[in-house]
């Protein structure tokens, strides 16, 4: 069952298409990748759906009802261009913005200790915004922004400003945010954070959706037949014949190491069979595309169409 | 997070403010505390015995040449040489006073008095005339005003009152609405610049952030406003017991408990009681309920009008340096309305002020110069409605502005580009 579902949604500004006709469908309870270039309108789709901007046409669904601004309650967004009121205190903010989304003082109060306490950031209770970092800003918002356990997240580039060690309490907060029952729509530009947390994707370009789907679906859709073959022998086996055909040869030592395409009627087990019988083969696996070649191949194919 | 500096504000302004009612008067009266004598020598013989002894001035003759008094009076006695030499037309017009400290103003005014009136005195009795019937040809002239209102009501006016009263209401609107004005402005180009703006709106509506803020600073305005009446009194209280022993002097008589200091000159001598009494009269006839009220709807009005087309200025700034060409523009009617105190004082009836009060972005500063002097209740009328319709459309102009402004960033904004956001659905 999908969260949420945006139809044909079109936003344009002062003669310029923001959004054209952009549909996406979020599943319950997954993590949704929102991937673009700068520019492409993933931020407008965010601000529409946060009822930030009004969109010019199409829907937008919420658990199969339309969006009202009462459903911002619902919401927890942490924007790309963030920040905190520098000369308030972090607990008081915390407070504050935790009551904005609807919370009764007293659950937030402690909510938001339970929250200082596992990410360890207690003692900032009584500090001053301006006194911290900007990793340490980070945090609290990204606290700020769970807090009232809202049914669907969307976090703007997440992962920027913190260092690799926060980055994976963050990630593991986002997988436990989901297996508590959380959707979230993520926006990055951190291709290796896609594959390792999206469950579906949409590529957004030039304000267009030209890709989405399932994640390992999309990979399986692009990946070339290519596979790696790690072998042990004196000399360099010869590969090229009917459905093969060798990319690359490197050689350290007394191992080889090539990508052979397979082609027409050749198969994996094909070339296994060709090569057991001349070397003793160390390593055997399929190429599969990453998403960040995914991204930069179709958005160039875009551009030249 | 404004809270320090509010409490500093609300406690200083009504010091700052009793300070500079009561330290001109507490001055004089310090600065004037040290005796002095004077040593006259006088070659003319016109002024002797003409000099009195004043509360801090005392007089005494003497006969020597100039040499000797001044080794005698200045250096040896430390007092003051009054030296008026004989003339060639034996009219004694030059005097020359001589001390090693600063003789101060009230001693060469009384001096510089004396002399004019004696010298006078003896030429009108060279022409033959009785200087006694000069005098009694002098008289003072007490002009009341009456104003008589709808209805028929006569109430005694004072101008002197009016225009006082009418400064210090404009004055003070334009006070109050540029100096809250600017911590709108403050506040909406610290939440953009911080980027805390974003959060805030995914939660509430752009619109509800920007009249939160100015409907809040209105209301720390009015408090402050209250608090500062109320400490001004207090202070003005503690100040006159304080420094003056519980008696108070005398340009500080006229206090009213409402916090109006009413200008009167210093010439109380005859006609201080009665003009005392008239002040009195006067400050009835002051419909203070009108005063307040009315500086509550132009407050209100004004600064709502004022502070949203900030708020649209903070939105729509990315840098302190670029409010600067949006803000001049802005503020210029309201430094205008102040610069036509002159005219409205004049003439607060004239068509030039009736027009000035109609029109939204000047009416709450010259409204509030006219109200003490009597407005036509539907000019009143007139007057509101335009400055509430006035802001309910600056609110939806700059809530376009805002709404647009407030998520740009690193874009140097325009006029032109302004223009497109109003456009924008």
């Amino acid at each position: 069952m999908s969260l949420l579902q945006a139809i044909d949604v079109a936003k344009s500004y002062a003669g310029h298409k923001a959004l054209d006709k952009v549909s996406i469908d979020v599943e319950q309870q997954s993590i949704f990748g929102l991937l673009g270039p700068n520019g492409a309108g993933k931020t407008t789709l965010i601000r529409i759906i946060n009822m930030i901007l009004a969109k010019d046409s199409g829907e937008i669904f919420l658990e199969g009802k339309k969006m009202t601004p009462s459903h911002t309650q619902f919401i927890g967004y942490l924007p790309e261009e963030r920040g905190l009121y520098k000369k308030m205190k972090v607990g008081e903010q915390a407070l504050y913005l935790a009551q904005l989304k609807g919370m009764p003082k007293q659950e937030a109060y402690t909510k938001l200790k339970e929250w200082f306490d596992k990410f360890d950031i207690s003692s900032w209770w009584h500090k001053k915004v301006e006194e911290l970092s900007k990793g340490m800003q980070q945090k609290v918002q990204f606290i700020v922004t769970v807090i009232h356990q809202p049914k669907l997240l969307i976090f703007d580039e997440p992962f920027s400003g913190f260092d690799p060690i926060n980055v994976n309490l963050l990630k593991e907060e986002i997988l436990k945010l989901r297996a508590e029952g959380a959707t979230i729509i993520f926006s990055t530009h951190n291709m290796a954070s896609v594959e390792e947390l999206c469950d579906h994707i949409a590529l957004i370009n030039n304000s267009k959706v030209i890709l989405s789907g399932e994640i390992n679906e999309i990979i399986n859709r692009f990946k070339a037949n290519i596979f790696e073959i790690t072998y042990k022998s004196p000399k360099e086996l010869l590969l090229d014949k009917e459905g093969f055909t060798v990319l690359s040869t490197n050689r350290t030592n007394g191992t080889f190491n090539s990508r052979i395409k397979i082609t027409g009627s050749g198969s994996p087990n094909e070339l296994l069979h060709a090569i057991m019988p001349q070397a003793e083969i160390t390593s055997y696996r399929e190429v599969l595309p990453s998403i960040n070649d995914i991204f930069i191949q179709e958005v160039n194919n875009a551009q030249h169409e | 997070m404004k809270k320090k500096s509010f409490i500093i504000m609300t406690i200083l302004g009504p010091l700052l403010m009793a300070a500079t009612i009561i330290l001109p008067a507490f001055l004089a009266d310090w600065s004037e505390a040290t005796k002095k004598r004077v040593a006259v020598l006088d070659e003319t013989g016109w002024f002797h015995e003409k000099f009195k002894d004043q509360d801090n001035i005392t007089f005494y003759y003497i006969y020597d040449d100039l040499e000797t008094s001044k080794e005698n009076a200045i250096h040896e006695k430390g007092d003051l040489l009054l030296y008026i030499p004989r003339t060639q037309l034996n009219i004694p017009v030059n005097a020359q006073l001589y001390s090693t400290i600063q003789p101060g103003l009230n001693v060469t005014t009384y001096i510089r008095t004396v002399m004019k009136k004696e010298i006078e005195n003896r030429k009108l009795l060279a022409s033959g005339i009785d200087p006694e019937v000069i005098k009694s040809a002098k008289t003072n002239i007490n002009l009341t005003t009456y104003r008589i209102e709808e209805g028929g009501v006569e109430k005694k006016s004072n101008t002197e009152v009016e225009v006082g009263l009418s400064i210090f209401a404009g004055i003070m609107i334009y006070f109050f609405i540029f100096m809250f004005g600017a911590q709108v402005l403050k506040g909406v180009m610290e939440e953009k610049s911080s980027r805390i703006v974003e959060v805030i709106i995914s939660s509430v509506k752009p619109f509800q952030l920007m009249m939160g803020k100015i409907v809040g600073i209105a209301l720390v305005g009015l408090t402050q406003f209250f608090l500062w009446i109320v400490l001004t009194a207090l202070f003005l209280g503690i100040f006159q017991s304080g420094l003056f022993g519980g008696s108070i002097p005398e340009n500080l008589a006229q206090w009213d408990q409402s916090g109006q200091v009413i200008e009167q000159s210093i010439q109380t001598e005859n006609i201080g009681l009665d003009k005392l009494e008239l002040v009195k009269e006067i400050i009835d006839g002051i419909n203070f309920r009108v005063m307040i009220f009315s500086f509550i709807f132009y407050f209100l009005g004004g600064f709502l009008l004022y502070a949203s087309l900030f708020a649209a200025i903070g939105g729509a700034v990315d840098q302190d340096a670029d409010t600067q060409q949006f803000m001049l523009p802005v503020s210029i009617p309201l430094i205008f309305s102040v610069m036509m105190t002159g005219v409205i004082i004049n003439q607060p009836d004239s068509s030039l002020s009736m027009w000035l009060s109609f029109i939204p972005f000047t009416s709450p500063v010259t409204m509030m110069m006219r109200i003490p002097f009597g407005v036509p209740l539907w000019q009143i009328w007139t007057s509101a409605v335009l400055l509430i319709l006035g802001f309910i459309a600056t609110t939806w102009l700059a809530a376009k502005i805002y709404r647009t402004g407030i998520l740009m960033y690193g874009k140097k904004v325009s006029y032109a580009e302004i223009w497109k956001w109003l456009k924008n659905k």
